[in-house]
């Protein structure tokens, strides 16, 4: 009977961390829907990336107020969570502050009072972050985009964070509670700089109802987390996991640097060569359709484009900085970014359901994105600078120009005149192209 | 150019005019700054003249991934046909194409963007800015996305500016967070999708919050959007706009 705890804790283990690791494998699973890409390259400055961006949060303290307490809330993430293995070990092997009996009593509890204090720290930045998106109801969280489940998404995120912190802190309130009654079972570990402020709320318990308080706290904390960490896959939250290897697959070239399509440099190269053999009959073997120009779908899109959407935690900074939306225009960078992953996500479900993609009449273009948020990009890249975990929505937008311009001819008429005028004139406006140098002789 | 091929002679650097120096009447005087100061620093240079085409950045913007190669690939033709080893251009997009675009296409160049260009003829020496017309006006400068965040050049402008001893007053947003002119991407060619303002009034409103008397920029598109934008807020009196070379091309004061 002893051991039904620690059986229980195990299936539960198991179980949240079974779940996960199916919805992790589909996210894989969607993301190799998208087109191979070749990211070999530049190594060393991936790595480096990684380091300043995704470990040195370098372009969330860009701004300072949400990036400072974001800094808190990550440390604080990142090292309680050394305490949860703690957790899990005393679970499975129902043992009662395992770490305590292994490493010198002074770095235990030096450890224990920083996750306290980080604890408390991760509470307040938890409830700025809440009062900045509800209190303060700062623009980029109250955009068009931002209503019903990504409102509440951000939302449940922080609670979730809040509560996880206070049963941390209570759990070990009661701890100290039954340290200082000489309670079986609870030996002497730990110092407690901001739970000893809650430890007097249980003056005058008895030790049955301490124990309820810090059993009831300890498995509400555990169970938490591992539901936290399912709701990962359903949130915005992903980040927090994805950040890394995202930005690792970030852009290394200069912003301005657009992609080149060989499939098209193939056929300019054949256009422009006097000994091509115009009726050649393609070489055997080259059966497969001819590649399809740009993007209509997320399957046309890139892995890291795919790995893209996934990562986009909403938090809006691209959109906040885009000339197009801030001057009122239907475009919001953040938007072709959740628009990725729901026609992706809606593709995986229907992967899900008929064991392989059935054609469902929809599409990322038009479905989702609209042309005219396409058109109204000015390919300025603040949106591009502007991400924290270096997401490029601009490379959708001008996979998604190039479907409209060169499969479907769909460009706005004074950008076909601005192309025809290019194409015979050598300039985007209907100059002759042998007037060029007549500034020379002008005054 | 085709002369000094006939004579067998290669320029110092080969003046990349482009579409907007060559055809638009506000930016052909860019172009005969720069070219007075080239003189003046007795710069051994040609130009395409006629040959010269559009580099295709509109094209590749707009998604005419063809249009182009096909641009980019003629260029080349024409530019390696020259051995042409060094360009210098006065407008971000040309450069931007020309340094990131045609390399993978077989376009190899050393290529400045004329405010790096005259940077480094002022360090050299080779270049003297004479004359304060400018000195301690209160100037603000827009950065060209293209020369900016695309290829990470925010000092050169600046450091011609200091040059020219103006008192220097940033917008709000600038440097890597500098807001577009709203002429990129070829919206330069189209009217703005629907809106509540304009991106370049927008934008040219923040720069009057600076009180300054002169926006300097160095792109000829982002020329056109603030001139206009300028315009639009009837402020033709009260603010000009000018690129850094005009500048310096006009700093005696006559």
């Amino acid at each position: 009977m002893q051991y039904i705890p620690n059986i229980l804790f195990t299936i539960a283990l198991v179980v949240g961390i079974g779940y996960f690791t199916i919805n992790i494998r589909k996210i894989i699973r969607n993301i190799k829907l998208g087109q191979k890409v070749d990211a070999s390259n530049n190594t060393g400055q991936r790595w480096s990336n990684v380091v300043r961006i995704a470990l040195g949060q370098s372009k969330m303290v860009v701004r300072p107020i949400p990036g400072l307490l974001h800094l808190i809330v990550y440390v604080g993430f990142v090292i309680i969570n050394i305490e949860v293995l703690e957790i899990i070990i005393d679970g499975i092997f129902g043992t009662h502050r395992i770490l305590s009996t292994v490493m010198p009593t002074g770095l235990y509890n030096f450890l224990i009072a920083s996750f306290e204090v980080l604890a408390f720290l991760v509470l307040v930045g938890v409830i700025l972050f809440w009062t900045r998106r509800n209190i303060q109801k700062l623009k980029r969280f109250w955009a068009n985009e931002m209503k019903g489940w990504p409102k509440n998404d951000g939302n449940f995120i922080l609670y979730f964070e809040m509560v996880l912190m206070v049963l941390f802190l209570t759990m070990n309130a009661a701890d100290q509670s039954l340290q200082e009654l000489g309670a079986a079972h609870y030996a002497e570990a730990g110092s407690f700089p901001i739970s000893q402020f809650i430890a007097p709320l249980f003056n005058g318990l008895s030790e049955g109802t301490l124990i309820a308080i810090e059993r009831g706290a300890w498995w509400l904390h555990i169970l938490g987390i591992l539901v936290f960490l399912n709701y990962l896959y359903f949130s915005k939250h992903l980040h927090i996991l994805l950040a890394f290897p995202n930005v690792y697959f970030g852009k290394v070239v200069p912003k301005g640097k657009f992609k080149n399509l060989d499939s098209v440099t193939n056929e300019v190269k054949m256009m422009m060569d006097p000994n091509v053999d115009p009726f050649a009959a393609p070489a055997e073997g080259t059966t497969e359709a001819p590649a399809k120009f740009g993007a209509s779908d997320v399957m046309d899109l890139s892995r890291i484009q795919l790995l893209n959407a996934y990562t986009c935690t909403e938090c809006g900074r691209c959109t906040s900085e885009c000339p197009a939306n801030i001057t009122g225009k239907k475009l919001s960078p953040r938007k072709i970014m959740m628009d990725t992953r729901d026609r992706l996500e809606e593709i995986g479900k229907n992967i899900n359901k008929n064991g392989e993609f059935k054609p469902d009449g929809k599409q990322l273009l038009d479905d989702y994105i609209t042309r005219e948020e396409l058109w109204a990009c000015t390919t300025c890249n603040a949106c591009v600078e502007a991400c924290p975990v270096s997401i490029d929505p601009l490379s959708i937008i001008m996979d998604m120009r190039q479907y409209l311009v060169m499969e479907q001819s769909a460009a706005p008429t004074e950008l076909n005149v601005a192309m025809t005028n290019i194409e015979n004139n050598g300039a985007p406006w209907p100059y002759n192209q042998m007037d060029r140098l007549n500034w020379k002789d002008e005054n | 150019m085709a002369e000094y091929m006939a004579q067998g002679k290669q320029p110092e650097v080969l003046f990349w005019v482009g579409c907007a120096g060559s055809f638009d009447d506000r930016a052909k005087k860019i172009t005969k700054a720069f070219v007075k100061l080239l003189h003046k620093a007795n710069i051994d240079f040609a130009v395409l003249g006629t040959e010269e085409s559009c580099t295709g950045d509109p094209a590749k913007r707009a998604g005419n991934e063809f249009l182009f190669q096909m641009q980019a690939m003629t260029n080349i033709e024409v530019l390696n046909g020259y051995e042409i080893k060094k360009i210098v251009t006065a407008c971000p997009h040309c450069f931007n194409t020309i340094k990131n675009e045609y390399p993978e296409l077989g376009g190899n160049y050393e290529i400045m963007h004329h405010t790096q260009f005259l940077k480094s003829l002022l360090d050299e020496g080779r270049l003297k800015v004479e004359g304060g017309k400018f000195k301690g006006k209160k100037i603000t400068f827009h950065d060209p996305c293209y020369l900016g965040r695309a290829n990470g050049e925010y000092e050169a402008p600046r450091n011609l500016l200091e040059k020219l001893e103006v008192e220097m007053v940033e917008m709000k947003r600038n440097k890597k967070h500098g807001l577009c002119c709203g002429a990129g991407g070829a919206q330069a060619f189209k009217e703005p999708e629907a809106g509540k303002k304009d991106i370049n009034v927008e934008r040219t409103e923040e720069a009057m919050e600076t009180t300054s008397e002169i926006i300097a920029t160095g792109c000829p598109f982002c020329m056109m959007m603030m001139t206009d934008g300028v315009k639009a807020k009837n402020a033709e009196n009260n603010i000009q706009v000018m690129d850094v070379a005009e500048m310096i091309a006009n700093a005696e004061d006559l």
